[in-house]
């Protein structure tokens, strides 16, 4: 819906008095040059994107009152080139100054030969001392800037610097056909392939006004739980590990590997890549998936609850997550934080529940909250889940109904909005389509909401409690980088 | 705890039957890696992991390889953190222009004899992101590769068998010397 600036100013305004979370906010120049704002209402589940003319390359500032908004308007201002008019921080952002383009979403400019410096925001104090970590990491993990502000052991600020792995992902998929879009989308961030895929589908599928089959629909949100399952085991054990507290990472690691091999005997592939295409799925499940899955559950139901208990019964693993990293609630509200971040600090929202895409309006299940907002809360918010999704994946293989897996799509012209709850939180996709073809395309990481709070989060921890607070986010490079 | 540890005395341990080194990977690295190298880096392999633009999908198969089933430590490899103590980098993605500095740092700080890997079909050729300004292309556009692991991403024992080339001995004319 295009508005006027006073609407906009409006619903500025109701975002950040709170009367309406910020989901999205992206430009645009493929037709006429523009922002978009998708913005929801976290009970009701409505969400609607709003769209403003930007003839003269400027906009009013979202993040001027909404702080939430301010690094997808600086991507904004880096990746297409209108500037958000009275921004408290002019700052690039994704664009590191290595490219030979300046604006590659917009007007494509040669970038300039000489880049400023990138600066730091200040830090004052006696005694202070800043460490730079990244981008390449001290593990097997993605690559990142972060440059830590600390008092002795304290941390008294983080400042982030992402963008290493952007790969121009939304321009690779301006001009695609969808086949070729879905793939792209697929590989935002490997470890929501599922989602990302269900995501594109759905927005594909409002701008076609399709609906996908029944059948595909329940294999979807199979895919979806599996996926759910093998990350959240990964991430306790991780977060465990980052304790120093190995032998639940060791447990955990096994019963991840016996959900992926379920997953790929059941769809052809570990990690379910490509397996959700818009207008259904590529593939139905194999003769031997239900069996393979319902072996996968029963490793884990019997081993799950010792791991648990462990975990809750260990005191000196419990000294470094209780009370670390703490996300205060009002702040997981205002950011309108996605996934097991907002749900450890008292956000009750998960997409599933609150946008109900078929078939999770017809199975039975409950969204865990917890309002500590701390390491331990995100871990038991992780084990809560992980029954439900136990739960879950039971209800969908004994009702799989039959029928075809995909229709063919009617590829118009249209604007679509679609979203999926990955397990790191719920992922936004808009798309519009020309003639069957991918004009603009904006997908967002629930880590662009995420990422933020990590900052806040490790305020007034000591330095080596940070990979443990990382870890409990876990959120992704990738997606948010694209 | 202690019940568990117990158990861990008393089951069958979850490590599977090691693969056999892949046929490729020994053709690949018999063109490209000296004997001397070989001879000198011998049968245990520092490796140092470098991102260099993937969708991190890689990564969580490489996560895999460390679990007790696929078990990578038994064969004398192992992570290690720091790329100065590395033998071996193994590289992933399509590396972006924003990664092609730290890509060639991580390099550089390596010290010699040293092995690139380049895993996953990004890595290969740039894969899907083929063509982005963002995107510089294939690992070899910026340092030069030694061995290719395929897939998308690889399985964890196509990663294994790539790996484990790495440690099988340098071909017949050389080893009698």
């Amino acid at each position: 819906m295009v508005v006027s600036a006073e609407a906009w100013r409006h619903a500025t305004g109701a975002i950040a008095a709170g009367r309406a979370t910020l989901l999205g906010l992206w430009g645009d120049t493929a037709d006429a040059p523009s922002v978009h704002m998708a913005i929801g209402d976290d009970e009701s589940g409505d969400a609607m994107v709003i769209s403003l003319l930007c003839s003269d390359g400027t906009f009013p500032s979202v993040g001027a009152v909404h702080p939430p908004a301010i690094r997808p308007e600086r991507a904004i201002a880096s990746l297409c080139g209108l500037v958000p008019l009275s921004a408290p921080d002019a700052r690039p952002w994704i664009d590191l100054g290595f490219w030979d383009v300046a604006h590659p979403l917009g007007a494509r400019t040669p970038a300039p030969a000489a880049q400023a410096g990138y600066t730091f925001l200040p830090v004052e104090g006696e005694d202070l001392h800043q460490i730079p970590v990244g981008p390449v990491h001290a593990g097997i993990i993605e690559p990142g800037h972060f440059r830590f502000t600390a008092a002795g052991e304290t941390i008294v600020r983080l400042e982030q610097r992402l963008g290493y792995v952007h790969k121009g992902i939304e321009s690779l998929m301006a001009g695609a056909a969808i086949e070729q879009a879905a793939r792209l989308a697929a590989r935002c961030s490997g470890d929501s392939t599922v989602a990302y895929g269900m995501a594109f589908a759905h927005a594909v599928e409002a701008a076609c006004n399709t609906q996908a089959p029944p059948r595909a629909r329940y294999l979807r949100a199979l895919m979806a739980e599996l996926e759910r399952l093998a990350n959240h085991l990964g991430d306790i054990g991780a977060v465990c590990n980052d304790a120093s507290f190995s032998i639940i990472h060791a447990h955990c690691a096994v019963l991840r590997e016996h959900v992926l091999r379920a997953a790929a005997d059941s769809f052809g592939h570990r990690l379910m890549m490509d397996r959700v295409i818009p207008g259904g799925v590529a593939r139905d499940l194999a003769h031997a998936g239900a069996a393979r899955i319902g072996e996968a559950l029963a490793h884990i139901r019997g081993r799950l609850p010792q791991l648990v208990a462990l975990y809750d019964n260990t005191a000196s693993l419990q000294d470094r997550t209780v009370g670390t990293g703490t996300v205060r609630a009002e702040l997981a509200r205002r950011f309108g934080a996605p996934g097991f971040v907002g749900r450890a600090s008292g956000r009750n929202f998960d997409a599933r529940k609150a946008r109900p895409y078929p078939p999770y309006d017809a199975l039975e299940f409950t969204v865990p909250v917890l309002t500590e907002g701390d390491v331990n809360a995100r871990v038991w918010i992780r084990i809560r889940e992980i029954e439900q999704s136990l739960a879950l994946v039971e209800q969908i293989t004994g009702r799989l109904p039959a029928g075809p897996i995909a229709v063919a799509l009617a590829g118009g012209t249209g604007e679509g909005l679609g979203f999926a709850e990955g397990f790191r939180g719920d992922v936004l996709v808009w798309v519009r389509l020309d003639g069957g073809k991918i004009a603009r395309c904006h997908l967002r990481d629930p880590s662009w909401f995420q990422w933020p709070l990590l900052e806040a989060a490790i305020e007034g921890n000591i330095v080596a409690d940070f990979p443990l607070c990382n870890k409990s986010f876990n959120c992704s490079y990738a997606g948010h980088d694209l | 705890m202690r019940r568990m540890l117990f158990e861990g005395l008393t089951r069958r341990p979850l490590t599977e039957a090691p693969p056999a080194p892949d046929e490729t990977a020994l053709a690949e690295l018999a063109t490209r890696v000296e004997d001397a190298a070989r001879r000198r880096l011998g049968r245990s392999l520092a490796i140092r992991e470098v991102d260099a633009g993937s969708c991190n999908g890689c990564e969580l198969e490489i996560h895999a390889i460390n679990n007790a089933i696929y078990d990578l430590e038994r064969f004398g490899l192992r992570f290690v953190a720091s790329p100065r103590h590395a033998d071996v980098l193994l590289v992933t993605g399509p590396v972006t222009k924003n990664m092609r500095q730290a890509l060639e740092r991580t390099y550089n700080a390596a010290p010699d004899p040293k092995w690139v890997v380049a895993l996953g079909d990004c890595a290969a050729d740039g894969g899907i992101f083929s063509g982005s300004y963002a995107v510089v292309g294939g690992v070899s556009q910026v340092v030069p590769v030694d061995l290719h692991i395929r897939g998308c991403p690889p399985a964890p024992a196509d990663i294994l068998k790539g790996l484990i080339s790495l440690l099988e001995p340098a071909p017949e004319k050389s080893r009698h010397r």
